[in-house]
């Protein structure tokens, strides 16, 4: 088969790839028929993931079809059409039978601070991602679920993480009727974020970042206020003045590990890999919210540590929460929005790219090229 | 303001906002949001009909967090350690707990060694590694990257230039040292 593969920071190439095995009597082998390249998926392009073997194969969005399943599979028959959350997860341990999808103990043997996810560097299991012809899926009764009939192949594809974490990201803020919602980052993650705040009922949503073709996307698509960070001397003071020095009741990070805004920041986490991340989004969502408030963290940051705030965060009385989002348990009531026409999932999709131009792809969607929100990859195209 | 005791006004009312919002306030009830609360105890939401997975064979011996109380029933079988990349990816996992800064450190230094090693390997097969192809940089001519980055007052460019270096830089260092090297031999 043909999969994309890792070679080394900065570097993927396709190659010809043993079809993946049957290796639990649960597991499914899945064929993609589209899959997604993440904003998280950059962190291992860079390098920045502890673990990151060359031969690995990226993409944890992932949809396809069923082309064989293990002994013990009874959910699942071949020729179904699947989408798989990005959470590889057993459903039977201590967090997982508590919801805490992402939390899984039983599926990955090199950390217990994080589940599994597919193709995400051995520090999240060693699994081989989907962007590639086929992919192993293990736990077929538990993860992937049917695509229904009605959802475009895309919005189902969106569901499997980007959706689902944004979604999840504006759940974490807690946020109530009239609250001022602030959103770092105006990617595929922050997008859905912002969209989905309005559902929860915020009175006012603004959305910060420094690629004005994304804040127009946020105008256009999420209907959200914006700020380019770039056109002000100080990100945090604008957010005092437009919030009348009270600050935001709720923040959310939908930046992470490779944040702009600080030289020092960005270079000693991205390019030096010196921290787990560039905290600087984080640090300006924790001296944006109001004291009291709540900041969401959906970014993702690597194992080691970042030099966050946390003297503002305690001084102020802040309450943080994060997770990896436990995506299926986002599903049911997504699928109700989508069905209502309150979300649009393909919307953010911008390019289309073939499985053999995954080189470019990436360094496009790196370099935030050619007004790139959500590169999307197609295997067979 | 936060002086004084009030609330600041609202700029739109909840009927403005949900003629100008599509579903508007859908999940303003706790209850209507799927993660909440955060913890919910239900084993008869997933799907597992077991109460300890059935365990995967293990083809070599798995490397695994010494924060672990025995290897995973489940793991991913990509990309098993090799070379001196995996005696240290070895040494991390069975050495240091998560905990550790060193356990980390080390790991990204295979990741590094690991690269290298990928590279030269590399060079003695049919298909040698191509930074041009492997970067896909010969986007930048199709996907304008002049255009995407120059007026645009975007501040990642002010370290993009960093890119290019970390890059190539280990390669031209390496074609220097080969250069270097001939020449030193056949001085001799």
């Amino acid at each position: 088969m043909r999969a994309m593969v890792y070679r080394g920071p900065y570097k993927v190439r396709v190659e010809e790839k043993d079809i993946p095995p049957i290796e639990h009597p649960n597991d499914a082998i899945v064929r993609v028929t589209l899959a997604a390249i993440c904003g998280s998926d950059l962190h291992l392009y860079h390098g920045m993931m502890p673990d990151t073997r060359v031969g690995m194969t990226f993409g944890h969005e992932f949809i396809g079809v069923v082309e064989q399943v293990g002994s013990s599979v009874q959910n699942l028959k071949v020729g179904d059409r699947v989408m798989v959350p990005f959470n590889i997860y057993c459903g039977s341990c201590y967090f997982c039978v508590r919801g805490l999808y992402s939390n899984c103990h039983n599926v990955n043997p090199n950390a217990t601070a994080v589940g599994g996810i597919y193709g995400y560097s051995h520090t999240c299991g060693g699994y081989d991602g989907g962007q590639s012809e086929y992919v192993r899926v293990p736990f077929a009764d538990v993860g992937p679920s049917i695509i229904p009939d009605w959802l475009d192949d895309e919005d189902a594809l969106m569901c499997t993480d980007a959706l689902s974490t944004g979604y999840f990201g504006a759940q974490l803020g807690d946020i109530s009727e009239g609250d001022t919602v602030a959103v770092f980052g105006a990617g595929p993650v922050g997008l859905f974020a912002a969209k989905s705040a309005w559902l929860m009922g915020a009175g006012r949503v603004i959305v910060i970042d420094q690629l004005e073709y994304r804040l127009e996307k946020a105008r256009s698509f999420a209907q959200a206020e914006t700020r380019n960070f770039a056109e002000y001397d100080d990100i945090v003071v604008e957010m005092k003045k437009t919030t009348d020095y009270l600050g935001a009741d709720v923040v959310i990070d939908a930046v992470g590990a490779e944040a702009d805004g600080n030289f020092t920041q960005h270079v000693t986490a991205a390019k030096f890999k010196l921290q787990g991340g560039s905290p600087i989004a984080l640090n300006w969502a924790i001296d944006s919210v109001r004291k009291g408030g709540t900041v969401s963290v959906m970014g993702a940051y690597g194992p080691m540590f970042s030099a966050v705030k946390f003297g503002d965060a305690m001084n102020k009385g802040l309450t943080l929460r994060m997770n990896q989002a436990p995506v299926k348990r986002q599903w049911p009531r997504l699928f109700e929005h989508i069905q209502n026409g309150y979300l649009k999932p393909n919307d953010i999709v911008t390019h289309r790219i073939p499985l053999e131009h995954i080189a470019e792809g990436y360094h496009m969607f790196s370099a935030k090229l050619d007004n790139c929100i959500k590169p999307v990859i197609v295997p067979n195209a | 303001m936060p002086y004084t005791a009030n609330q600041p006004p609202r700029a739109e009312s909840n009927d403005e906002l949900r003629a100008r919002i599509p579903g508007w306030g859908a999940d303003l009830d706790p209850k209507d949001r799927p993660s909440v609360p955060r913890e919910r105890f239900d084993p008869g939401a997933t799907g597992a009909h077991w109460e300890f997975p059935d365990r995967q064979e293990e083809k070599w011996p798995r490397e695994r967090s010494i924060e672990h109380k025995f290897l995973t029933p489940v793991f991913g079988t990509s990309s098993p350690p090799k070379g001196l990349s995996g005696v240290l990816r070895k040494f991390a996992y069975a050495t240091y707990s998560e905990g550790r800064a060193a356990h980390w450190l080390i790991l990204l230094g295979a990741d590094r060694v690991d690269a290298i090693e990928s590279h030269l390997k590399s060079f003695l097969t049919t298909r040698p590694d191509n930074p041009i192809t492997e970067t896909g940089v010969l986007s930048e001519f199709h996907r304008n990257g002049f255009s995407s980055r120059f007026g645009r007052k975007r501040v990642d460019l002010h370290h993009q230039w960093i890119d290019p270096i970390l890059v190539a830089g280990p390669w031209i260092a390496a074609v220097c040292a080969i250069v270097w090297g001939a020449r030193a031999l056949a001085k001799r």
